[in-house]
């Protein structure tokens, strides 16, 4: 996950610079003057600007949104793949060279018919053309040298998107490259966007989502586990090419609204967002899908209230937006749910340990006092703070606050000499929490020859995990009674902790 | 794809030959080979200890008769067949280490990964495979972990999941790389006890091996490598004081120093 966490992070930096570059060549019209540049105005929209965009009353913003709600899904679903074959990096050589082809094809077309240069499918067949040589490239230098693939894919990726800025600048000394505008395909201009290249880019997206699902096992098992799918026969060459040339395509469809620095981020922000929340390869694709869509339809509502935004930029911010909503929330690996599940636990182990060693002080105490004449219940035995201590290696200030948090559980009654008294509840609660304790540590001494002296810190922690079936098994192993209120004996002298088995706060 | 299935499956009616046939195999990687000349043939039903130092190529031979690594030279066949024509009686289980288990799909999905030959391109798993993989599971005692996502799973469990990839192939031969290495006992148990059972089926078993200490009691065949085949045979023949210091003393000082002049021809 780290290198998709720097992915993250470049994307990041991409998108402010791009806010800075479009601001900057919006202003390149009027002479710029440090204001300008400085300040450049993002101004509120007005409220029936507002009205109308959310509405979808322009027919314009309708078209973009269709466009790149399906360029979302379907670069949702390849990314899940990328993620999960690990070939990033692999999407951004093909991102990056396709740089060339679109200044080539749009050399190539003026020169043939003036005007032709400026069509959209032809721009992308020679995007399509180049992306597949650099990707072609970075396979051939891999195969002949011992380069590591990440060298050569940075190699490849950093030739072909700076021979192609170097094509760019001189396509751009032309004047119609202006109305071709071929800069916007470096950061997305969703705007651009007219209905001739919504249904290419809907009719690209349905078959590669198509193929994607036509292919899900074969892709499944080609990511998973590479080496015993080709001994088990698929063609993992011919797999890996058609996983390569879905990117391919995801690449060049997006060229137009996301641009080709953020391409890749389209694909991979849905499906590391998605990681977070399910453990299921079928439920990852599809939510990487609604994930990638939902960013998309945001990101192009935004881009168009506040038309000065790239498009591009605001959809994978989106994108980032939701990712990092993921990774606190994601209900399978979210950090806030981490967290929560180990203060949960916490808190059990914490009730367990305080239980245990109030009844074990208050089992001892009784036992003593029987000795001396008065029988008494475990429910009448006054324990102290002092007594306690040698129970268990807390402080005295953390015993002084876990037992006042007993207190307001009604784990134990607080009298008024400063003592305390376990309730009726807190006592069968004990019983089966020391009873557990107890029967695993006969266990270990007795089935895997541990010293009495040892067995209680092996038996600390796994008390709190024992199963009632792994219980019942126990005292059967151990000929116990399998009636909960029977507390075995102890093993070992009680009072541990007075005699170096300290193990004080985790 | 779901004729070769329906042809494997009928048992075959010409005297039995061998499940693995090496003939003079030769491995390098680059340039430098890392085993030599390699002749072996397999026992039919028996299980087979393949022993040898870190290093010696054990790993090597496996992927190289399976044509996941390029073979120099040599002539590998199964049941007296090329690989490619009897993948279907063989089954392969990788190293643990060779995947990630953080991928995102449950033990019973990795071990339906076995059926997805018989299932064919682009069918789903439907739920006559999904039984199929569950039985497989159970056989190993994984039914209860069938849903768990398998990162949540121990080395061993993980170890069980790939056996079972391995058993719902129902192969008559299986290749398996260090199958016992970081297992606990219980797991060690049951993969003693599922290749005794497949044994008794007239299935044939090689199998990288690690512990010294088992070789006897697990297995009845040994073949000890380090960079070229030192001995195999019955155990009890093969596994000798004299053939282990062979085996583990030290790397064969000539054929290393060939195989570093192969590498580097510069320098002399």
């Amino acid at each position: 996950m780290s290198s998709t966490g720097i992915r993250l992070l470049m994307a990041l930096f991409i998108v402010i610079g791009t806010f800075r570059m479009t601001s900057a060549q919006e202003k390149n019209k009027i002479p710029p003057t440090r204001t300008t540049l400085s300040r450049p105005d993002f101004s509120l929209p007005e409220w029936d600007q507002l009205v109308r965009v959310v509405l979808l009353r322009d027919y314009n913003t309708r078209v973009v949104l269709v466009g790149t709600v399906l360029l979302g899904v379907c670069s949702g679903v390849i990314g899940t793949f990328l993620l999960l074959r690990g070939r990033a990096m692999a999407g951004d050589v093909i991102s990056h060279s396709a740089l060339p082809g679109l200044a080539i094809a749009f050399l190539v077309g003026e020169a043939i018919d003036p005007g032709a240069g400026r069509v959209t499918s032809t721009l992308l067949i020679g995007a399509v053309i180049s992306s597949l040589i650099g990707m072609g490239c970075a396979n051939l230098v891999r195969r002949f040298t011992k380069l590591k693939e990440e060298t050569v894919l940075a190699i490849v990726l950093s030739l072909f998107f700076g021979f192609g800025a170097m094509l760019l600048s001189i396509v751009q000394q032309i004047p119609s490259a202006q109305l071709a505008g071929l800069q916007n395909y470096i950061f997305g201009k969703a705007a651009s966007m007219v209905y001739d290249d919504v249904v290419l880019i809907g009719v690209s997206a349905g078959i590669v989502v198509l193929l994607a699902l036509l292919f899900f096992k074969e892709l499944v098992i080609l990511c998973f586990d590479e080496d015993f799918a080709e001994t088990q026969g698929w063609p993992t060459k011919r797999l890996d090419l058609l996983l390569m040339g879905l990117v391919v395509c995801v690449t060049v469809i997006g060229l137009q609204s996301a641009g080709l620095l953020l391409v890749v981020a389209l694909m991979m922000t849905p499906s590391a967002a998605a990681r977070f929340w399910t453990d299921r390869i079928g439920w990852l694709t599809l939510t990487s899908a609604i994930l990638g869509g939902a960013s998309c339809y945001l990101g192009v509502l935004l881009s168009a209230l506040f038309p000065r935004m790239a498009t591009g930029a605001v959809i994978v911010l989106m994108g980032s937006l939701f990712f990092f909503v993921s990774l606190l929330l994601g209900l399978r690996r979210g950090l806030f749910w981490k967290w929560w599940h180990a203060i949960q636990l916490r808190q059990r182990v914490e009730r367990a340990d305080l239980l245990r060693a109030c009844y074990e002080a208050a089992e001892s105490l009784s036992i003593s006092q029987e000795n001396s004449g008065q029988p008494r219940e475990l429910i009448d035995v006054v324990i102290t703070v002092p007594q306690l201590l040698a129970y268990r290696n807390w402080s005295e200030r953390r015993w002084n606050r876990l037992l006042t948090k007993a207190v307001g559980h009604e784990l134990i009654v607080s009298l008024p000499d400063g003592g305390y008294r376990l309730t009726q509840g807190a006592i069968a609660e004990s019983r089966r929490i020391v009873r557990n304790h107890r029967l695993w540590e006969m266990y270990l001494i007795h089935y895997a020859d541990v010293a009495p002296s040892h067995v209680d810190r092996g038996a600390d922690w796994i008390e709190h995990v024992l199963a009632p079936d792994v219980v019942d098994e126990l005292t059967r192993l151990l000929n116990e009674p399998r009636d909960v209120v029977n507390v075995p004996e102890s093993p070992h002298p009680l009072q541990p902790e007075m005699t170096g088995g300290g193990r004080e706060e985790r | 794809m779901s004729t070769d299935a329906a042809t494997s499956r009928t048992p075959p009616e010409h005297p039995v030959t061998s499940p693995l046939t090496i003939d003079d195999m030769t491995v390098a990687y680059d340039r430098k080979p890392v085993l030599w000349n390699v002749d072996y043939d397999a026992p039919v039903g028996k299980l087979v200890a393949i022993v040898g130092p870190n290093g010696a190529g054990k790993s090597t031979l496996i992927r190289a008769v399976l044509d996941l690594v390029p073979r120099v030279s040599g002539v590998v066949q199964f049941f007296g067949q090329p690989y490619r024509q009897q993948r279907n009686r063989v089954a392969y289980v990788p190293q643990r280490g060779s995947v990630d288990w953080d991928f995102p799909v449950s033990a019973l999905d990795v071990v339906a990964m076995g059926l997805y030959r018989q299932i064919g391109w682009c069918r789903p798993v439907t739920k006559k495979f999904k039984e199929l993989a569950m039985q497989a599971l159970d056989r190993l005692g994984m039914a209860a972990f069938a849903r768990r996502q398998i990162s949540q799973l121990s080395g061993g469990q993980q170890q069980r999941v790939f056996l079972a990839r391995a058993l719902v192939q129902e192969a008559d031969l299986y290749l398996m790389d260090e199958p016992f290495t970081g297992v606990d006992a219980a797991t060690e148990r049951a993969i003693v006890d599922l290749l005794r059972e497949l044994q008794t089926q007239g299935k044939t078993a090689l199998v990288v091996h690690h512990d010294l200490q088992t070789v006897t009691e697990y297995f009845d065949d040994v073949l000890l490598l380090n960079l070229h085949l030192i001995a195999a045979g019955p155990t009890e023949d093969v596994f000798t004081v004299e053939n282990l210091r062979k085996t583990y003393g030290g790397k064969l000082a000539l054929l290393d120093q060939v195989g570093q002049r192969i590498a580097v021809p510069e320098t002399r």
